[in-house]
């Protein structure tokens, strides 16, 4: 038993012993860094407070909240935190109950999106200045080898081509996420295509078969979308489907027509934009454009950045267009 | 067979006498499957009962109005804001830093040196050595904060489960009639998946730590009450009688001789408690849980396997703390009991010696930033990158196998019975299923098949939840297969049980979310990468089951069969597989239902049914109901196929007390 418990305490002597060894590289002490922090607070004025930016899983919305939340850290001296929610409901609640202050990126959650400006907890603040752009697509190579692919016209012609195992003997038309606004089973009927819509189910999904596709010459069309990181690696080409007119998506049972474009929006909390923060001005002034938001997403998912390390390059390097947000 | 084995085989385990019963049940299930057939190819496509995606029945907008309706409450509210301050107290104390300051109030190492002195005050240096190891790996891989923000949220959930857990485990341990109603409402919880109560929660909770908590609670209360229920019922009537001799009121009874008794059994429930709420992380990161599922959500949605992969092995590598300790602490307590545990004023210098050595590591974890803040390496991102480069390796290689394996099984199993299961008009498909149902589980299935093919048809997702039930039962058939070959080499082979449970274990609490991405590289988006994320899960559960089941089968008993010149195959199909055979029965049970667990994470990654429902259902208000009614037929399916296979256990001549385990078993890792 004597011995057990010597060996003990030289195991725990030897692990405290480890620990420490592991803390003395690098250096400078606790008070310093909290000093230099607090001056850096006073310079920007200090008068943000909070800012709790909605954090929607794409890498786009991403770049934009980053992007965002690391001006207002430097720039503003803001205490901002990311708060990691699905898009539609979960972060609309969020909004009301006041856990979250902005949403940087709404593609389509009308029904939300009004509930919340006529109950008071939601502001439209317009748009951060990306165009959405959905669409059906067929990958690079596919384009190349049939160019008349890209008429929807002629997609009948190939759709044994596009059969799976999903697909019930007819051709399959990937579908995405249930969260994003889609109607293309309504456009395959209306238009008479010999399709079947399969659903991937998620982002992470329909990034894979894209790639897959590509990379392995295989028949695949589905709804995708710009800004979307993966164009920066997969060629992806967009099928041309009778043009968007307005109000040709008005029932949703009926439609016959390609997506229109979307104008992004910025959402934010009522109580904090009357708040005064300068962090809501900061949020109101944001936008930029589609190539801005592809090169951020490019860093994080090429170039390995974490999002801070992403938006701090951007930022440096775009020194006039952030200043324009903070005058 | 042989003469010999015939005779030895006990009464208990093997088959009624052949003349009692001329057919067997399985050729009433084929009786049953070819009248559907034919019935089908008449009527195929029939009242099929299709519900287009964006489609809504009245039902569903009546519990979407129920569902909106909620609003907030200030009871939840109140304790939201409760659960806030504490777990952001916590926080600010170990993990997150406070503004202006770089660090917590107390860094890392200061964390670490804790973290190691209880281990070693609860159980023994070992595990103290266990931890500390666990902690720096933390730190190293560059994931501290989320690790100690999972830690913390992990530790409140447990001991709120535990609070409420142990009123309940004490109501089940002293009325029968409870433990009826509790364990149904247990079923419930388990069986519904998480995905379903995420907005209710956010309504009533707000998001963050809160919800994260109440997802967790959710999810982790259930095996508390289940096995420290189980343990205090267990308690020896003999000891019960005899104490009661003495003139003891219930109370008493309850607490100086059930309780105490129960103890090591309430222990596990603990333990699996735990491993259950480390099983919710990736979930509560939904509504912004803090924690390690933060970096695994945030891989996924760049698909980049690789740092997704080290935050996933993180997880396993809390649950294995986790579990070792509480492991090892209940064996220090039950030593300590019996009055061993080592020399108590020695080991009371080392305490002291080691709180010591704590406090300073504290001191200089609150002045020194490198002892404050982790130092930033780089060795977690190069190990992603040698992930990534690994899996491109293996789904290059496996591509074109891969895709002729899927299309197999799609069109030679997948297909052609879901045409069956879900293109048969309904009421069909209600009668074969109830009849098959009662064939295999007898008298006690039908009041629970019935009612449960009732309430799926009336909540309206008739089809979906066809298309779902073929999905599982596919998937239990790869289960099972996978679970016999390897079940029984484990079973038969010492050194194969050795090296593949460390992979089983992992498999069972590595989040799915980790390996979706190289599976569909491999399967793409389909139904069949749903089953193959089902089948890891759910595989390893099965495959123990079985190992452990022809394990423990007589050894005189093949010994017996050796004698009478029994082959190596004779052994294992007329010896031990047929005396295992309530573990095969279990085993099927708890594939199906951790198979059906996946069913929302399949709806993910190309699975369409259910889980596209549930999922559809969180974004869009107006379709919560139609989520919420997905959620429950997800749930109905379990429980009928849990309560058939648990009567067919039954009459197999598994014992209540097998199954109880077994679905202990169950609770410990369902996701």
């Amino acid at each position: 038993m004597q011995h057990r418990i010597g060996k003990a305490t030289r195991l725990v002597a030897l692990t405290a012993g480890a620990m420490l060894a592991l803390s003395a590289c690098g250096g400078g002490s606790v008070s310093d860094a909290k000093k230099a922090n607090e001056s850096k607070a006073a310079a920007a004025g200090g008068e943000c407070g909070d800012l709790k930016i909605i954090l929607n899983p794409w890498v786009g919305y991403t770049a934009d909240a980053y992007v965002v939340g690391e001006v207002a850290k430097e720039k503003l001296g803001c205490n901002v935190s990311y708060v990691d929610l699905k898009e539609g409901g979960p972060s609309y609640e969020a909004l009301k109950s006041g856990d979250g202050d902005v949403i940087m990126e709404e593609w389509s959650h009308a029904e939300e999106l009004a509930a919340g400006i006529a109950d008071g907890s939601a502001v439209d603040l317009g748009s951060p200045g990306n165009v959405g752009i959905i669409g059906w697509y067929v990958p690079g190579w596919l384009a190349e080898e049939h160019p008349d692919i890209l008429d929807y016209k002629n997609l009948n012609k190939y759709a044994k081509n596009f059969a799976t195992s999903e697909s019930k003997g007819k051709g399959q038309f990937l579908g995405s996420d249930p969260t994003y606004t889609q109607y293309d089973e309504a456009i395959v009927k209306n238009l008479k295509l010999n399709f079947n819509v399969v659903f991937a189910g998620g982002e992470t999904a329909t990034v894979e078969a894209f790639k897959k596709a590509q990379s392995k010459k295989q028949w695949l069309i589905g709804y995708f979308w710009e800004p979307q990181y993966v164009h920066a690696e997969v060629a992806l080409k967009r099928v041309m489907l009778p043009p968007y007119t307005e109000g040709c998506d008005a029932d949703k049972a009926k439609v016959a027509c390609d997506y229109a474009e979307t104008e992004l929006k910025k959402v934010a909390s009522k109580a904090f934009m009357d708040s005064g923060s300068t962090g809501a001005k900061l949020v109101q002034a944001f936008t930029w454009t589609n190539e801005d938001q592809n090169l951020v997403a490019k860093y994080i998912t090429a170039d390995k950045m974490t999002p801070e390390e992403a938006a701090k390059k951007w930022i440096a390097d775009n020194a006039d267009k952030v200043d324009a947000w903070l005058k | 067979m042989s003469v010999g084995v015939e005779a030895q085989r006990p009464q208990a385990v093997g088959a009624e006498p052949k003349d009692k019963r001329p057919v067997p049940r399985w050729a009433w299930v084929l009786v049953v499957i070819a009248v559907w057939i034919a019935i089908w190819s008449l009527t195929k496509g029939k009242d099929t009962l299709v519900l287009a995606g964006s489609d809504l029945t009245a039902l569903h907008t009546k519990m979407a109005e129920i569902a909106n309706g909620i609003g907030e409450n200030p009871v939840a509210r109140g304790l939201a804001d409760g659960i806030n301050v504490l777990v952001d107290w916590l926080r600010r104390l170990v993990s997150l830093p406070t503004p202006p300051s770089p660090a917590p109030t107390i860094g890392w190492l200061g964390v670490a040196a804790i973290a190691t002195w209880i281990g070693y005050a609860v159980a023994n240096w070992r595990i103290a050595l266990l931890v500390a190891a666990s902690m720096i790996s933390f730190g190293i891989f560059g994931f501290w904060q989320d690790s100690i923000d999972l830690l913390v949220v992990t530790a409140v959930s447990v001991v709120f489960a535990v609070v409420l857990g142990f009123g309940f485990a004490i109501w089940i341990g002293i009325s029968e009639r409870a433990a009826r109603y509790i364990t149904l409402g247990l079923d419930l919880l388990q069986t519904l998946p998480t995905f379903v109560y995420l907005i209710p929660v956010v309504i009533l909770f707000g998001v963050g730590a809160p919800a994260a908590v109440m997802c967790t609670l959710a999810y982790a209360l259930p095996p508390i009450i289940r096995i420290a229920g189980f343990g205090i019922r267990e308690v020896s009537p003999t000891v019960i009688e005899a104490t009661n001799s003495l003139g003891q009121t219930t109370w008493q009874r309850l607490w100086k001789v059930q309780v105490p008794l129960a103890r090591k059994t309430i222990i596990v429930g603990l333990n699996q408690t735990i491993l259950a709420a480390l099983s919710m992380a990736i979930i509560a990161s939904y509504v912004n849980g803090p924690g390690l599922g933060k970096p695994v959500l945030q891989a996924l949605t760049q698909n980049d396997f690789g740092r997704g992969l080290v935050p996933g092995l993180l997880i396993v590598v809390m649950g294995i703390m986790l579990d070792r300790t509480t492991t090892a602490a209940s064996e220090r307590a039950e030593r300590v009991a019996r009055g061993g545990g080592g020399n108590p004023k020695r080991r009371r210098i080392a305490l002291g010696a080691g709180l010591a050595a704590v406090a300073v590591a504290v001191w200089y974890s609150t002045y020194d930033l490198a002892a404050a803040v982790f130092p930033k390496n780089e060795l977690g991102s190069r190990i992603a990158d040698m992930f990534n480069a690994a899996m491109e390796a293996v789904v290059n290689a496996l591509d074109v196998p891969a895709t002729g394996f899927k299309n197999a099984i799609s069109y030679g199993l997948l297909n052609p019975m879901q045409s069956l299961l879900a293109d048969s008009p309904w009421w069909l498909a209600f009668a074969a299923i109830f009849a098959i149902a009662v064939v295999i589980g007898g008298r006690k299935a039908v009041v629970p098949a019935f009612v449960a093919l009732v309430l799926i048809r009336v909540l309206g997702l008739w089809n979906n939840s066809m298309i779902v039930l073929n999905m599982t039962l596919v998937a239990t058939l790869l289960v099972m297969a996978m679970a016999l070959v390897f079940g029984v080499w484990m079973a038969r082979s010492h050194r194969a049980d050795l090296a593949i449970r460390p992979i089983l274990d992992a498999g069972q609490t590595i989040p799915a979310f980790v390996y979706l991405i190289p599976v569909l590289a491999l399967f793409g988006p389909t139904r069949f990468t749903a089953i193959v994320a089902g089948i890891v899960y759910a595989a390893p559960a099965a495959i123990k089951l079985v190992a452990d089941g022809v394990k423990s089968v007589n050894p005189g008993t093949i010994e017996a069969s050796r004698s009478v010149g029994a082959t190596t195959w004779q052994e294992i199909s007329k010896v031990q597989l047929p005396m295992a055979k309530g573990s095969l029965v279990l085993a099927t049970n708890q594939g199906l239902l951790y198979v059906l667990s996946m069913v929302v994470i399949g709806g993910l990654v190309g699975a369409q049914a259910l889980g596209y429902d549930v999922v559809y259902g969180i974004a869009h208000s107006e379709y919560s109901g139609k989520g919420l009614a997905a959620g429950l037929s997800i749930s109905l399916l379990g429980i009928m196929i849990d309560r058939v296979a648990r009567s067919a256990a039954d009459r197999a001549g598994t014992t209540l007390d097998t199954a109880v385990r077994g679905r202990l078993g169950k609770a410990a890792t369902k996701k």
